[in-house]
């Protein structure tokens, strides 16, 4: 449902020739690849190699340089309605949550503002109280939470959070930028089978960005190596082992070696 | 909203909140409470010294010093809270329709900031004042034209910071309305400045309408300003360096006021800050 045709981004880069040089510094390259629907993309690459700067484009923040997005066939830069398209059924989970959360707002409001948008497309109203609190123990929080502010929250709170609200937009795409990342291995699992029975109940597609190599073979279908800005492999995590490509097996045997060795 | 409380539980703020709103009701109530006519002179009876009928004594023309200053009080604070008001108002617009829309429109605001902060402030004022005439409206105006690139740069500043925020672009993304995040998300974030700013604001103002008067470029005798007074007490301060003290402890604790609440005001409305 999701595609990537030829996506190029570059930002102005800080080394230049000239005082107003206008030489850009290239982040990636030629990045194609589609989405099922109801599938889970895992996408793996080392700090730096373009990851999130994937996902902002995949939002609809970033308009790339060269290529498109297309979401139901439909483009999303370039036109109005496509963007409208895309916000309607993409929500997500962003890598700092840190800024994540307005500091002014409190829980409920933070969450009632993913309810909100959810009211404005389906044009029904839920019980706001109900709902915050619902989705709060989904994410395995106290519903008494929702008075607090963000800063009263431990950064993995404050992440689960961050995935509540994300899901309470009720999308059908969530990209998550290493959601899971900054949480214990326990919590990580339990957070990781919620977003499994989620998609299976809201039939979610999901693109997940992670360093974490077990997250993926947890959670998702295909996986995607990004390095450099390129990828370099594309294919089912069944097959995650075979991988012919240099960069990603010397990745996986990496990863592997650090779990042995732990 | 739990502003209130965190307000009434700062101690400075509602100190100064309360000290503020105490002197404006005396100046809105001055009819009443002057024990004289401010303008009633009696030369016979100059530098009266401190009694029951002029409780602070009388200056060069025999005017009731206490009278004068409590009808001072109108013209001092009603023109910083103008000024101030102006100020912020223009300040503000031009800030964030800069730091919102950015492209052509922020370079032509910000170039216009950048020229007009390149003069001189003061020397600003007099030219305009000079320009325009001596008048209590054009103060306003050349103060208010000279301060605010302050505010729009400021302000701009803070839109900028946020404008770039997670929490911004989540709204963006899932399409929120602009509406909600200029309002809800970018507003509300820039007012924590915005209000220290504009309390710090009022001071200056005060100052600045005060050494107008003292110049004689702002308002005019016989009128009560606090600076204005100060400005006839001068005539005199060899002779009687006495009458000084009266407007200038009056303009020194009204700005100090305004300064504690500027920074009272800061820990108020930073939900951060721990409740003490
Ligand atoms: N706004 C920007 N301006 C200039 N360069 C940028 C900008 N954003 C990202 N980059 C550069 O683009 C490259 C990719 O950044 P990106 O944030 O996508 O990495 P990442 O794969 O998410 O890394 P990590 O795993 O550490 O989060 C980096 O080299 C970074 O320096
Ligand atoms: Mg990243």
């Amino acid at each position: 449902m999701l595609e990537f045709q030829n996506i190029c981004v570059s930002f102005p880069s800080e080394r230049q020739d000239r005082i107003f040089g206008k030489i850009r510094q290239q982040v990636l390259f030629d990045v194609s690849f589609n989405v099922r629907k109801g599938s889970c993309l895992g996408i793996l690459g080392e700090s730096g190699s373009g990851k999130s700067t994937l996902g902002r484009v995949l939002c609809g923040l970033l308009k790339p340089d060269r290529g498109q997005v297309l979401l139901d066939g439909k483009p999303v830069y370039g036109s109005r309605a496509g963007k409208r398209s895309l916000q309607n059924k993409l929500s997500v989970v962003f890598q700092d949550y840190t800024t994540s959360a307005n500091p002014r707002f409190r829980v409920k409001d933070i969450i009632g503002e993913g309810l909100k948008v959810r009211e404005r497309r389906e044009g029904e109203k839920p019980d706001r109280e109900k709902e915050t609190a619902a989705l709060l123990r989904m994410v395995g929080l106290p519903p008494e939470f929702s008075d607090r502010f963000p800063h009263e929250l431990s950064g993995g709170q404050l992440q689960r959070m961050c995935i509540a609200r994300a899901v309470a937009c009720r999308p059908q795409i969530i990209l998550f930028d290493e959601a899971v990342s900054s949480l214990d291995a326990h919590t990580q699992v339990q957070v990781m089978d919620l977003l499994r029975e989620l998609k299976e109940k809201l039939d979610l597609t999901y693109v997940f960005i992670t360093h974490n190599l077990t997250s993926v073979t947890y959670l998702c279908d295909d996986v995607l190596f990004l390095y450099q800005g390129k990828v370099t492999e594309h294919l089912s995590v069944e097959n995650i082992g075979r991988t012919a490509d240099p960069y990603a097996g010397k990745l996986l045997e990496s990863i592997v070696m650090f779990e042995e060795a732990k | 909203m739990n502003l209130g409380k965190r307000f009434l539980h700062n101690r400075t703020a509602v100190a100064t909140a309360l000290f503020v709103l105490l002197i404006a009701l005396a100046g809105v109530c001055a009819p009443v409470l002057a024990p004289n006519d401010p303008y009633a002179t009696d030369i016979l009876n100059k530098f009266a010294d401190y009694s029951l009928q002029y409780p602070l004594g009388t200056d060069q023309l025999g005017r009731c010093v206490l009278s004068r200053l409590i009808y001072g009080i109108r013209p001092t604070l009603g023109l910083a809270m103008v000024t101030m008001f102006g100020t912020i108002g223009l300040g503000a617009l031009l800030g964030i329709t800069a730091g919102y829309f950015r492209g052509i429109t922020e370079e032509v605001i910000m170039r216009l900031v950048d020229v007009m902060l390149s003069f001189p402030s003061q020397i600003m004022v007099f030219a305009v004042v000079a320009l325009l005439g001596v008048s209590v409206q054009n103060v306003i105006i050349a103060n208010v034209f000279i301060k605010w690139a302050w505010y729009a740069r400021m302000i701009r500043t803070g839109v900028m910071q946020y404008r770039d925020c997670n929490f911004v672009r989540f709204s963006r993304c899932v399409g929120m309305p602009e509406r909600f995040i200029l309002f809800r998300h970018l507003l509300p974030s820039i007012t924590s400045d915005l209000a220290v700013l504009a309390s710090l604001d009022v001071g200056w103002a005060i100052i600045n309408i005060s050494t107008l008067s003292f110049l004689g470029l702002g308002v005019q005798a016989p009128t009560p300003e606090w600076g204005a007074m100060l400005n006839e007490a001068k005539e005199v301060l060899t002779s009687n360096p006495v009458q000084m003290i009266a407007p200038g402890a009056a303009i020194v604790t009204l700005v100090c006021c305004f300064n504690l609440m500027g920074d009272a005001l800061r820990d108020v409305l930073d939900p951060k800050e721990v409740e003490g």
